[in-house]
C-alpha cells in the first residue's frame, strides 16, 4: 500500500470521526425533546415537588444541556452507558445479551445472502436481458417496492401458516437442539435475508454492467476471449469497489430491517428491546441503543468507502 | 445509480417512445392519487362505523373488501388511508427533494467552505439510519401529521442534496456554466436557468424514488404504532391493527398489502419505464 | 481467391433511440491484399470505424450486419458463429484500438495484457509469450522493454501505450492487424515516434493492415492505397499516390483542399499606428497550494508576457498540457493569475473575471473547443444566443429577436436553426452557435481556445474562413490557442510557442521554416505533410526528440 492510500484512508476514518461525534450529539439532543419532565414522569403523580427537585438535582438535568452531553461522553467512554429509568438496571447489563443477539441474527442473514446476492447479481448481468436475468430483476424491485413487514408477514403466511414448518415466533431460550435452532432463525433470517439481497442484486448487477460496457473489455472481446473471461477476468476486478460499496451499503439496511423484524418475530434482540424502550420512555437505554445502531451503520459505510478506496487500480 | 430495468416494447406517441409497462405503471399512480384526493366523498361508510356483525368478515356485496377487527368496512378504510399513506408522504417529499434540490445546486455552484460543511454535516445526518430517527424523533414529541411530515422530511433531505449536489457539480463542470459565469451573471441564474433545466429529469426520478422510500418508511413506522395514532389509519397502520386476521388470510390484512405494494411497485416502475423523447436526427 | 481480404457488398444497421433502423453502411466492397496497408479514411459518421470491425466479424452493439460477404483468409466473417469468430480474433486479425488508455484493463499489469491473447488461444508456454513480447517492445522503440510489462497501465504515457497495443496486437503474428485511429489523440512530436514503430515492424513482419484515420496526411505515411468513405459508401478508391495527387472524386478534393495552406494576406494597414488591445506581463498562474513567495506549486503557465494589438491576431500554439488552455482562463479571468498584470484597452483588468466591471467582461469573449460542452443542452438556440444581448444590451424581446437573426445570418446559419436544441445541430453548427453568442455581446476580443479542434477537417476550415470574414466586417480581435500549425498560420499575424508554460518564442508566419527555438524547430518539422515519402525522409536532431519529445 503507498502513501497516497494510506492518507485517504485515514481521511476517510477522520471523517466518520467527525460524522461520529455529530451523531452523537444528534442523538442525545432528540432523545432529551422527549416532552415532560422526566423527573416527574419517573416518581408518578404523587410524587412531591421537593422529591422531583431532589431527583432533577441527582439527574444533573439542572444543568444545562451542553454540560450534560460532555457529561454522557464522559460516562461513554468509561463504559458507562447510565442506568435504566424503568427498571434501575445499568443500560450495559440490559443491552449485553440481546446485542449478542442481534449481532447472531444480523451475522447469520450477512453469511447467506452475500454470496447469494452476488451470485444472483453477476449471473443476471452475464446473461443480461434473458428470461433469468428479468426474473431476477422483477423479484429484486418487487422485494424493494414492499415494506420490510410485508415480506416477513408473506413468510409467516407462507412457512407458519401454510406449510406449518416453522414456528411464527422466535425464542432463543428454547433452543435445545439443532432443528431447533434452524427454526428460531429461519423465519427472521429468511426475511433479513430477502430485504436485503434485493437491494445488493441491484446494485452489484448494476456495477458489473457498467464495466462490461468499458472499451477494454470490448478489446477483450476483440481478442477472442470467452464470455466468462470477459466477466471474471476484466469486468469483475474493476468492479469490486462498486461492488463491495453495495455489499456495505445493503448491509447497513439490515440496521432497519432488524427493528421490523425483531418486533415482528419477537426476537429478544436490541432492537426490540429499543421499540420497548421507546414505548416506557427510558432515556438512557434509547441512547445507548440508538448509539449502537448508529455506531454499526457508520463502521459499514466507511468500511465500504476504505474497501473502494484500496480497491482502486490506481491508488496502488 | 443506474439499476435493473423492466422494458417491453417501446411504441411511439408526440415525440416520446411510451412503454406499455410504463403507461400501466403510471395509470395505477393516476388511481391512487384520484382516490387520495376524492376519498371522503366516495367512501360508502364512515370509517368508525361498526357495520359488520363479524370481525374479519369476508368480501361480499355492501362490504366489497370485508370488514376489520372491529367489524368495520375495510373499502371505506383502505380509500381514506390512501388519502394518509399518499398525502403524507407526498408533502414529506416535496419539502425534502425541494430543500436538497436548492441546497445542492447552491453548494456545487458556490463551492469553498460552505459546500463542505453543508456536505459534511448532511451526511453525518444520513448516517443515522432512517427507522431508528424515525423512532427516536416519534418516541421524543409524539406523533401527529405535521410532526411525521416533517421528520420525513428531514430524513430524506440528505439524499436528496446529496444526489442533486452530485448532478449540479457535474454540470457546473461544463463550459457553458464557465460562460455563463464570466457573462458575470449571478447564482441564482445559474441555478435556475443554466444548471436546473438540465438535472430536472433525473431529479424527478429521484423524486419518484425517494417517495416510495417514505411510503415504506411511514408504513413501518405506522405498523411498529409510531406513526398515525387511531382512529386514523394510513395503510401500514391497517396492516398493524388487522394483523391478526393473517392466520387466516383475512382481506383485512391483504388489501391494505396490496394496496402499499401496488403503489410503491407502480412508481418504482414508472422510474424505469419513463417516456423518452426520440431524439433522432434527420437522417 | 487471391486477396487477403476481400469484402463484397457490406450493409450494416443501426438501432436509433427510438428503436428505427437506420442502414450505416451501404454496400461497401474492398480487397486488401496480403502484406498490404489499405487506409479507411472519412469524416466522423463516415462507418470508416464500423466497417473496420466488421472485418473481425463485430458490430458495436446496437449495430447489426445484416447483409454482404466479409472474407478473411478465406473465411466469411459475416457468416460463422460467434464462437468460430472468437477463434480468428487476436490469433488472424487483431485490432489497436483509438484510445489505448482506455483499453487496457487499469487492474492488471501491461505484460499480463499483452500475452492474454496466447493465453486465450493457447499459442506458446507463456516464458515464451514473455519473451516474445520483450523483443516487441524493443522493435516498438519502447523504453525499458525489460521492465514496462510491470507496470499498471495509468503508470504509462499515452504514446507509449499506444505502441504497447501494437504488441498486444501482433504477439500472435495476425495476417491482419486493424488500426482504429491509433495516434488522434497523441501530439504530433509523439505521433511521429508511434508512427515510425508501427511502420517499421509492420514492414518487417509483411502483415497486412487496415488503417482508420480522418487525416490524410498521417495516412500517406502508411499506407499503400486509400479508400474514401462518405455517409457509409465508397466515394473512391486509388493507390497513396493516386489519391494525393489525382483525386477524382469532388469528397475527396474538398478533403484535401482542407489541407492547401491559405497564408492569410498581410494586413494593408499594418503600418498605420497600431494600438494595443491587450497586453499582459509577466503573468504566472497554476494549480496546487500556494507557496510562501505567492506562487502556486505547479505553474501551468510561468513568467509569460504578450501582446495583441487592435484588428490583428495573436496564435498560441503547443503540445497538450504546454499552458495555453490555461493562459486563454487567466486573461478571460476564469482562473485568477497568481501574479503579473493584464492591461486591457487601456486600463487594468482585475485578475479574477468576478471582480471585473460588466463592459469590460462584454468586451473580451472566450469561445471553447467543445461546442457540445460549451452550449446548454436543455435550452434552444434561440435563447443561448439571446442571453448576452438581454444580459449586456438590455434588448427587449423584439428588439433581441431581430438581432438574433442578424447573428444567425453573420455566421451563415438558417434562421430556422433558432429552434432547435444543441443536440439536433452538426458539430459545425454547433460551433457557430458558440460563436454567435460571443458576436452577440459585441466584443473587442474573442479568445478562441482550440475552437475547430473537434471538428472534422472540411468543416474546420469553413469556421476558419468565417473568422476571417467576420474580422474582417466588424474589426474584432483574436487570441487563437490551437494544437494545430495549419490553423493557426492560416488565421494569425503572430505566432507564440509555448513549451511547459513559458513562451519560448514569437514568430510571424511568414518565417515559420525556419524557427530559432530547439523546440519549435522539432515542433514544426512534426507536422506531417501530405508527401508520402515525408516521414521516411524525416530526420530529427536525437538530442531535440531527447530533450523534448514523449514527456
Amino acid at each position: 500500500m503507498t502513501s497516497g492510500v494510506l492518507n485517504l484512508v485515514l481521511k476517510r476514518l477522520g471523517i466518520a470521526a467527525v460524522t461520529l461525534l455529530i451523531v452523537l450529539f444528534a442523538v442525545f439532543f432528540a432523545t432529551s425533546m422527549l416532552p415532560g419532565d422526566t423527573a416527574s414522569i419517573l416518581l408518578g403523580q404523587a410524587a412531591t415537588p421537593e422529591a422531583v427537585a431532589g431527583l432533577r438535582e441527582a439527574m444533573h438535568l439542572n444543568d444545562p444541556a451542553i454540560l450534560r452531553f460532555l457529561l454522557w461522553l464522559l460516562g461513554l467512554l468509561h463504559g458507562d452507558l447510565g442506568t435504566s429509568y424503568a427498571n434501575e438496571m445499568p443500560v450495559a447489563a440490559l443491552i449485553g445479551g440481546r446485542l449478542v443477539n442481534t449481532m447472531k441474527l444480523a451475522g447469520i442473514t450477512t453469511l447467506l445472502s452475500v454470496p447469494l446476492a452476488l451470485t444472483l447479481g453477476i449471473t443476471a448481468a452475464m446473461l443480461r436481458g434473458s428470461v433469468y436475468d428479468r426474473t431476477v430483476t422483477i423479484l429484486s424491485i418487487g422485494v424493494i417496492s414492499v415494506p420490510e413487514f410485508m415480506v416477513a408477514t408473506l413468510a409467516v403466511l407462507l412457512f407458519a401458516v401454510y406449510l406449518k414448518w416453522l414456528p411464527a415466533l422466535s425464542s432463543v431460550n428454547e433452543a435445545h437442539s439443532l432443528t431447533d435452532l434452524v427454526r428460531i432463525y429461519a423465519m427472521p433470517v429468511i426475511t433479513l435475508t430477502f430485504v436485503i439481497s434485493a437491494q445488493m442484486i441491484r446494485m452489484t448487477r448494476a456495477a458489473v454492467i457498467e464495466t462490461l460496457s468499458t472499451p477494454y473489455v470490448e478489446m477483450a472481446l476483440l481478442k477472442g476471449a470467452s464470455r466468462s473471461r470477459m466477466v471474471l477476468r476484466h469486468a469483475l476486478p474493476n468492479a469490486l469497489g462498486p461492488i463491495v460499496n453495495a455489499v456495505a451499503l445493503s448491509l447497513s439496511y439490515l440496521v432497519g430491517g432488524v427493528i421490523i423484524v425483531e418486533t415482528i418475530f419477537n426476537y429478544p434482540g436490541i432492537a426490540k428491546l429499543m421499540v420497548d424502550a421507546v414505548a416506557t420512555r427510558d432515556l438512557p437505554l434509547i441512547q445507548s441503543c440508538a448509539m449502537i445502531f448508529c455506531l454499526g451503520y457508520l463502521f459499514l459505510i466507511t468500511a465500504a468507502d476504505v474497501v473502494a478506496i484500496m480497491s482502486n487500480p490506481r491508488l496502488r | 445509480m443506474t439499476t435493473g430495468r423492466v422494458t417491453t416494447s417501446r411504441r411511439s406517441f408526440l415525440g416520446h417512445s411510451y412503454s406499455l409497462v410504463g403507461v400501466v405503471a403510471a395509470l395505477v399512480i393516476l388511481a391512487w392519487t384520484l382516490v387520495a384526493i376524492l376519498a371522503p366523498y366516495v367512501i360508502p361508510h364512515s370509517i368508525g362505523d361498526i357495520v359488520d356483525d363479524d370481525y374479519f368478515g369476508p368480501m361480499r356485496q355492501g362490504l366489497w373488501l370485508g370488514s376489520d377487527y372491529l367489524g368495520r368496512d375495510m373499502l371505506s378504510r383502505v380509500l381514506m388511508g390512501a388519502r394518509y399513506t399518499v398525502g403524507i408522504s407526498l408533502a414529506a417529499v416535496s419539502i425534502a427533494c425541494f430543500s436538497g434540490v436548492v441546497l445542492g445546486m447552491i453548494a456545487a455552484v458556490t463551492g469553498g467552505w460552505l459546500d463542505t460543511c453543508l456536505s459534511r454535516f448532511l451526511d453525518a445526518m444520513n448516517s443515522i439510519p432512517s427507522k431508528l430517527f424515525g423512532l427516536v424523533v416519534v418516541a421524543a414529541v409524539g406523533s401527529s401529521i405535521p410532526v411525521l411530515i416533517l421528520t420525513l422530511a428531514v430524513i430524506y433531505i440528505p439524499g436528496a442534496y446529496r444526489f442533486a449536489r452530485a448532478l449540479a457539480v457535474n454540470i457546473n463542470t461544463m463550459d457553458f456554466i464557465t460562460v455563463a459565469r464570466v457573462r458575470g451573471e449571478s447564482t441564482l441564474y445559474l441555478i435556475g436557468s443554466e444548471i436546473l433545466p438540465n438535472i430536472i429529469r433525473p431529479v424527478l426520478a429521484d423524486f419518484g424514488l425517494r417517495f416510495v422510500f417514505i411510503v415504506l418508511l411511514l408504513s413501518g413506522l405506522s405498523f411498529l404504532g409510531l406513526g398515525l395514532q387511531p382512529p386514523l389509519a394510513d395503510w401500514g397502520a391497517l396492516v398493524r391493527e388487522n394483523i391478526g386476521g393473517l392466520p387466516f388470510a383475512a382481506p383485512a390484512v391483504i388489501v391494505p398489502s396490496l394496496a402499499i405494494a401496488s403503489l410503491t411497485i407502480s412508481v418504482n416502475l414508472l422510474i424505469d419505464n419513463l417516456p423518452q423523447k426520440i431524439r433522432d436526427r434527420d437522417a | 481467391m487471391s486477396n487477403l481480404v476481400e469484402v463484397r457488398n457490406l450493409r450494416i444497421e443501426a438501432k436509433t433511440d427510438s428503436g428505427r433502423l437506420v442502414e450505416i453502411i451501404k454496400g461497401v466492397s474492398l480487397d486488401i491484399a496480403d502484406g498490404e496497408i489499405v487506409a479507411l479514411i472519412g469524416e466522423s459518421g463516415s462507418g470508416k470505424t464500423t466497417v473496420a470491425l466488421s472485418l473481425m466479424g463485430y458490430a458495436r452493439p446496437g449495430c447489426r450486419i445484416t447483409s454482404g460477404e466479409i472474407n478473411v483468409g478465406g473465411k466469411n466473417m459475416a457468416t460463422l458463429s460467434e464462437k468460430e469468430r472468437a477463434r480468428l480474433r487476436g490469433t488472424d486479425i487483431a485490432y489497436v484500438p483509438q484510445s489505448a488508455a482506455a483499453s487496457f484493463n487499469p487492474s492488471s499489469t501491461i505484460m499480463e495484457q499483452v500475452i492474454e491473447v496466447t493465453r486465450i488461444h493457447k499459442l506458446m508456454p507463456p516464458e515464451q509469450a514473455r519473451q516474445r513480447a520483450v523483443e516487441l517492445f524493443r522493435a516498438l522503440s519502447l523504453p525499458d522493454p525489460e521492465g514496462i510489462g510491470t507496470r499498471y497501465p495509468h503508470q504509462v504515457s499515452g504514446g507509449q501505450l499506444q505502441r504497447l497495443s501494437a504488441a498486444m496486437a501482433l504477439i500472435s503474428d495476425p495476417k491482419l492487424v486493424i488500426f482504429d485511429e491509433p495516434t488522434t489523440a497523441l501530439d504530433v512530436t509523439t505521433q511521429i515516434d508511434v508512427l515510425k514503430a508501427f511502420k517499421s515492424v509492420m514492414r518487417a513482419g509483411g502483415v497486412a493492415g487496415v488503417y482508420v484515420s480522418h487525416d490524410l496526411a498521417v495516412v500517406a505515411q502508411i499506407a499503400d492505397r486509400i479508400v474514401v468513405l462518405k455517409g457509409g459508401e465508397v466515394q473512391e478508391t486509388g493507390t497513396t499516390a493516386a489519391i494525393l495527387s489525382a483525386a477524382q472524386h469532388p469528397y475527396t478534393r474538398e478533403l484535401l483542399a482542407a489541407f492547401e495552406p491559405k497564408p492569410r494576406q498581410a494586413h494593408a494597414d499594418a503600418d498605420a499606428a497600431t494600438k494595443q488591445l491587450l497586453r499582459i506581463d509577466n503573468v504566472t498562474a497554476g494549480y496546487g497550494p500556494v507557496r510562501d513567495d505567492g506562487l502556486p506549486l505547479i505553474r501551468a503557465v510561468d513568467s509569460v508576457s504578450l501582446v495583441v494589438e487592435k484588428g490583428r491576431n495573436l496564435g498560441v500554439i503547443g503540445e497538450s498540457g504546454c499552458g495555453k488552455s490555461t493562459l486563454a482562463r487567466v486573461i478571460a479571468g476564469i482562473h485568477p493569475a497568481a501574479t503579473g498584470d493584464i492591461v486591457f484597452d487601456g486600463k487594468d483588468l482585475q485578475r479574477a473575471a468576478r471582480k471585473r466591471s460588466q463592459d469590460q467582461l462584454r468586451e473580451m469573449q472566450i469561445v471553447f473547443q467543445y461546442a457540445d460542452t460549451a452550449l446548454n443542452p436543455a435550452k434552444p438556440v434561440e435563447d443561448i444566443i439571446s442571453r448576452p444581448l438581454a444580459f449586456y444590451h438590455r434588448l427587449d424581446r423584439q428588439a433581441r429577436a431581430k438581432r438574433v437573426d442578424e447573428l444567425l445570418d453573420m455566421v451563415r446559419l438558417p434562421r430556422g436553426l433558432r429552434y432547435r436544441h444543441p443536440s439536433e445541430l452538426s458539430g459545425g453548427q454547433k460551433q457557430r452557435v458558440n460563436f454567435a453568442r460571443a458576436l452577440a455581446a459585441n466584443p473587442k476580443l474573442i479568445i478562441c481556445d482550440e475552437i475547430t479542434s473537434a471538428l472534422d477537417t472540411v468543416v474546420a476550415s469553413a469556421v476558419i474562413e468565417l473568422l476571417k470574414e467576420l474580422q474582417r466586417e466588424l474589426g474584432l480581435s483574436y487570441i487563437f490557442i490551437s494544437h494545430d500549425l495549419s490553423v493557426v498560420e492560416a488565421i494569425c499575424d503572430e505566432i507564440m510557442v509555448m513549451y511547459n508554460g513559458e513562451r519560448v518564442e514569437q514568430i510571424t508566419p511568414d518565417k515559420l521554416t525556419a524557427p530559432t527555438h530547439p523546440y519549435s524547430k522539432l515542433l514544426f518539422s512534426s507536422v506531417p505533410k501530405l508527401d508520402p515519402t515525408w516521414l521516411d525522409g524525416l530526420v530529427r536532431d536525437p538530442e531535440l526528440v531527447s530533450q523534448y519529445g514523449h514527456r
